[in-house]
């Protein structure tokens, strides 16, 4: 009797972002090139995933990604939800599902979701900042849109390693803080060295006529890294935890107000 | 004129930081940092002690108010905070959430 199933090849993917490997499970070889391509420089090895996603590939249809993202949980299990992505992921089993089309943009956003979740309860975060390592230290320049992440990355010289000209990736450790190299670009579209470093520093960045750094006051210094920490989540635990972190960071790391000229004389003063 | 009690919403994480209150709502994550007298109100906010003590034992204590007008502005700003779920508001007194509760 002829078989009537086929078995499908399920092929897979580590994406390893701030030492937390993430496994994609997919059937469509295609998929598998595009995050390779997307991921470069991320893609590990791990046979231990923290966690792994079966991704479940749908017809394109007009599906809006700035839709507002709801992320959600119930019973321990968390919904992420966008106009273009369905995903689940359960932390016990450390299993999840997305549902989206063949696009690098639509995982893109869910891996932020689940790694600013995950680093919520560590101690962590990601934080709307550049961020690069000099020196063997990691510093962090964070600004809304416009306010210059973009300009401090392209004026790095040669001996600052870039982590991310958009998204930075900071975990509590048992030594301080940890900043790590992110594949989540902004306008410099160029993805963040697969790297770490104790982070040194944070600036928050200001625009003006001058160069100079001056250090601010920890309650302004928690405003301002609250103000630029991305979190999706209505959830109470984590808020509390996102906002306990913020003030145990600046209380160990020099935050300052970093204004400056868009040239690259700004770097003289970093590192 | 009938009593008003306040307590703090144990739903928001907070913090005081070299004097200043900050406030962020678990709900929507928007960050509050309160002026004196709302932590003041935030302080003394217990569920049990009706805001005219507060305003005589508290407000009037540490700035020169004529305590009706005090009140007034005192009910005014805990309606404010009230609204962003900063603080919960009742004419009755509002008991503490026992331990082990939710949150």
């Amino acid at each position: 009797m002829p078989e009537l199933t086929a078995e499908v090849d399920r092929l897979s993917l580590v994406i390893d972002i701030g030492g937390m490997p993430v496994r994609v499970n997919t059937v469509d070889p295609g998929f598998v090139a595009i995050l390779q391509q997307r991921y470069s420089g991320f893609v590990g090895e791990s046979d231990q995933p923290e966690i792994e996603f079966d991704v479940e590939l749908t017809s394109p249809s007009f599906a809006d990604p700035n839709a507002p993202v709801e992320v959600t949980q119930r019973h321990g299990r968390w919904s992420l939800r966008r106009g273009d992505f369905l995903a689940e992921w359960e932390p016990a089993s450390r299993t999840g599902k997305i549902r989206q089309t063949a696009n690098p943009y639509s995982i893109d956003a869910v891996l932020r979701i689940v790694h600013s979740l995950v680093l919520a309860r560590r101690g962590g975060f990601l934080l709307h900042s550049a961020s690069a390592v000099r020196n063997g230290k990691a510093f962090l320049f964070a600004g809304v849109s416009g306010a210059g992440k973009t300009t401090i990355s392209r004026l790095a010289p040669p001996d600052a390693t870039l982590l991310t000209d958009e998204i930075s990736y900071v975990r509590k450790e048992s030594s301080g803080y940890i900043a790590h190299g992110t594949p989540f670009t902004g306008e410099l579209a160029r993805l963040g060295e697969n790297i770490s470093a104790p982070v040194a520093a944070l600036y928050l960045l200001a625009q003006g006529p001058y160069n100079r750094i001056d250090l601010i006051a920890p309650a302004d210094a928690a405003r301002g890294l609250l103000a630029n920490v991305l979190f999706f989540a209505e959830d109470e635990e984590l808020v509390q935890s996102i906002f306990h972190s913020a003030f145990d960071f600046v209380s160990r790391v020099p935050v300052s107000r970093l204004t400056f000229v868009p040239d690259s004389r700004v770097w003289e003063l970093i590192g | 004129m009938s009593k008003l009690f306040l307590r703090r919403n144990p739903r928001v994480a907070a913090r005081n930081l070299d004097g200043e209150m900050m406030i962020m709502s678990a709900r929507n994550s928007n960050l509050f940092t309160l002026n004196r007298t709302a932590t003041i109100l935030w302080q003394s906010a217990d569920g049990t002690t009706p805001l005219d003590e507060i305003v005589q034992n508290r407000i009037c204590a540490e700035f020169e108010v004529e305590p009706a007008e005090a009140l007034e502005d005192a009910e005014k700003l805990a309606r404010e905070l009230a609204s962003h779920e900063i603080l919960q508001i009742s004419e009755e007194p509002i008991p503490q959430p026992s331990a082990g509760s939710a949150r």
